[in-house]
């Protein structure tokens, strides 16, 4: 009946039955998440920490098993950050500055990240999902201890779901025998095979991409190589038509290798056969021991609408990239740190339902960025013609000399947050010399002040950040409170600030939405503006 | 079409075209692909024009009657 479809890492919340399987009538929650991976309990610490009942329900018992997803973005962290977990992360991962790339027995070129100084989080960590979800859970623990209204249920499937509107009806499968239950909203976080998007029969439409992957995870016991991303495009030691081997937490490396598309799984899984695979690449004198494995094969899609009545899809239930540029897990955090503050508005009604609107045509702004940028770097990683084939080795060739080409040569763009360029949310960009990297509709980069960092101070509500600016210290619009943030140039030790914020203005006024991105800038202060665009931001106009 | 070039730029027309054919002298069709690969990314870069590129692809592909 409800059968394991993997083995656990963490076993974090064993079944136990709830009041609800008890209740004469179906019990009526805010806001059901259906699903506890790291975009299921993410949105419930968001809605939590603000103090909006949520329940999980998950159909196994805790985090499942295998590394998957390994690299975690700057933005993901600041985000993790903000729910108090982002520290935790960064001191359990690996940091990464160095990458290689190689082509049969060349190495091609070598590229540093060269991270800007004066941020929190470094550009990525390499950190094993589970550890990632742990985290996030253990975030959860800490916040229910202190009163945040959050429940997870474990071993509860969501069978059935129907949209009746006003909510939507749930039909749960657990060990003790279906239970039904209602929703003021349901948050599909159920992953890129999402059985909810299934019941209410919704389209995932996309390309299919005709190559699998092996990834070996394993843990060296006779030799190490450094901390660097190394990328092979056909490799001489013949294990795969690309490899990757790139670091993560306890001395575990991920190897991949793309074995082409018609291939024979349960052989190809066969211990024996991935040591062969490994063997040729590492040398025979190389001892390690396989931690885990895993044949994947991917497509880059994305459902039309996000939003559907009373349900929203976040993270792969909505959307599906290629894992090259490490935009899948990553967007998911996006996703969540953008509904979860509109989804907030509205349950407490200080904003029209309309505005979850805004998440579907925002993030699917996102979306399909992160599925243009991951499918450009598949059909470089896998050449789908000879003559694309061609072209790409011309790449590889001249990257050894010419520095031009290395900028071709695409092994993975490395996720970044999306800005929401021209979309409904924004107010005026009205900052003349303001850096192009802060105008309205992007997440705010980061910036070291006197006592900590700009990010920690943004993000629990709106906030209007002056810089050298005057302003009321606070402004209430309809319901919205926006904060004063008030800084000056003599708060700008690094020159960060002015850098990032100012350009060649001597001034400025930005209006910073929860997510931290700027929804409107100015100048200088002008109440009527600022007023206006505190309502654009929360889509009552 | 506004920013492609086509009339004659090159001085000496015959000599460039000379060089070209002769610089795939000895090649097997393979290596005269890769060969053209290299040059049109090498001159791709030198012109860099985003509006020129896509002209030159756009005319490349249906020669201009």
């Amino acid at each position: 009946m409800l059968q394991d479809r993997y083995s656990l890492a963490f076993r974090l919340y064993p079944y136990q039955r709830a009041a609800d399987q008890d209740a004469p009538a179906p019990v009526r929650h805010q806001v059901v998440v259906g699903g506890a991976g790291p975009i299921g309990l993410a949105m419930a610490l968001d809605l939590g920490r603000q103090g909006i009942p949520v329940l999980v329900l998950d159909d196994h018992e805790g985090i499942g098993q295998g590394s998957r997803a390994i690299c975690f973005s700057k933005r993901s962290l600041e985000i993790a950050d903000r729910y108090g977990c982002g520290d935790a992360m960064l001191e359990k991962g690996v940091i990464w500055n160095v990458g290689k790339v190689f082509h049969d027995d060349r190495q091609v070129f070598e590229f540093n990240l060269l991270p800007e100084e004066g941020h929190k989080y470094p550009a990525f960590i390499n950190l094993q999902q589970p550890y990632f979800e742990r985290f996030l859970y253990e975030q959860i623990e800490a916040e229910r201890a202190r009163g945040a209204p959050i429940e997870i249920r474990g071993r509860n499937r969501i069978d059935a779901v129907e949209d009746r509107g006003d909510h939507v009806e749930l039909s749960v499968m657990t060990s003790d025998g279906p239970y039904a239950l209602e929703a003021q909203w349901l948050i599909a976080c159920d992953g890129a095979n999402s059985p909810i998007r299934g019941m209410l029969g919704l389209d995932f439409e996309g390309r299919v991409f005709q190559d699998s992957f092996l990834i070996a995870d394993i843990r060296m016991t006779s030799a190490s190589f450094p901390t660097e991303r190394w990328f092979w495009f056909e490799p001489w030691f013949k294990s795969g038509a690309s490899t990757l081997l790139h670091k993560q937490p306890d001395d575990i490396w991920r190897v991949d290798f793309q074995i082409g598309w018609d291939v024979d799984r349960k052989e190809e899984m066969k211990p024996e056969n991935i040591r062969r695979r490994l063997d040729a690449m590492l040398g025979a004198d190389v001892e390690y021991d396989i931690v885990w494995s895993s044949i994947y094969t991917f497509q880059c899609r994305r459902m039309r609408k996000f939003h559907h009545g009373r349900v929203v899809f976040a993270g792969d239930s909505a959307h599906q990239v290629s894992p090259f540029g490490a935009r899948g897990a990553n967007s998911g955090m996006q996703d969540v740190d953008n509904l979860g503050w509109k989804l907030g508005l509205v349950i407490r009604g200080e904003a029209p339902e309309t505005l979850i609107d805004s998440y579907n045509e925002e993030r699917i702004h996102g979306a399909d960025e992160n599925i243009l940028n991951s499918t450009r770097a598949t059909d470089f990683i896998t050449p789908k013609s000879k003559i694309s084939h061609i072209f790409r080795n011309a790449v590889l060739d001249l990257a050894e000399t010419l520095p031009f080409a290395r900028s071709l040569v695409n092994s993975g763009r490395l996720s970044v947050p999306c800005t929401y360029d021209g979309l409904c949310l924004n107010g005026p960009d009205e900052l003349p010399g303001g850096p192009a990297r802060t105008r309205t509709g992007s997440a705010c980069p980061d910036v070291p002040l006197e006592d900590g960092f700009l990010l920690n101070r943004l993000g629990t509500g709106f906030m209007i950040l002056t810089i050298d600016a005057d302003a009321p210290d606070s402004i209430e619009e309809d319901g919205i409170t926006a904060l004063r943030l008030p800084l000056a140039l003599k708060d700008d030790p690094t020159g960060a600030l002015t850098d990032r914020y100012l350009g060649s203005s001597r001034s400025a006024v930005y209006l910073i939405r929860p997510d931290q991105h700027v929804a409107a800038r100015w100048q200088r202060y002008d109440e009527g503006a600022l007023r206006k665009a505190l309502r654009t931001a929360c889509g009552k106009d | 079409m506004a920013k492609l070039l086509t009339s004659l730029n090159i001085a000496a027309p015959d000599e460039f075209y000379e060089r070209l054919i002769r610089a795939h002298e000895g090649l097997s069709e393979e290596e005269s692909a890769s060969f053209n690969a290299r040059l049109i990314l090498i001159l791709a870069n030198h012109v860099g024009d985003a509006e020129v590129l896509a002209e030159a692809l756009q005319t490349a592909r249906k020669p201009a009657p």
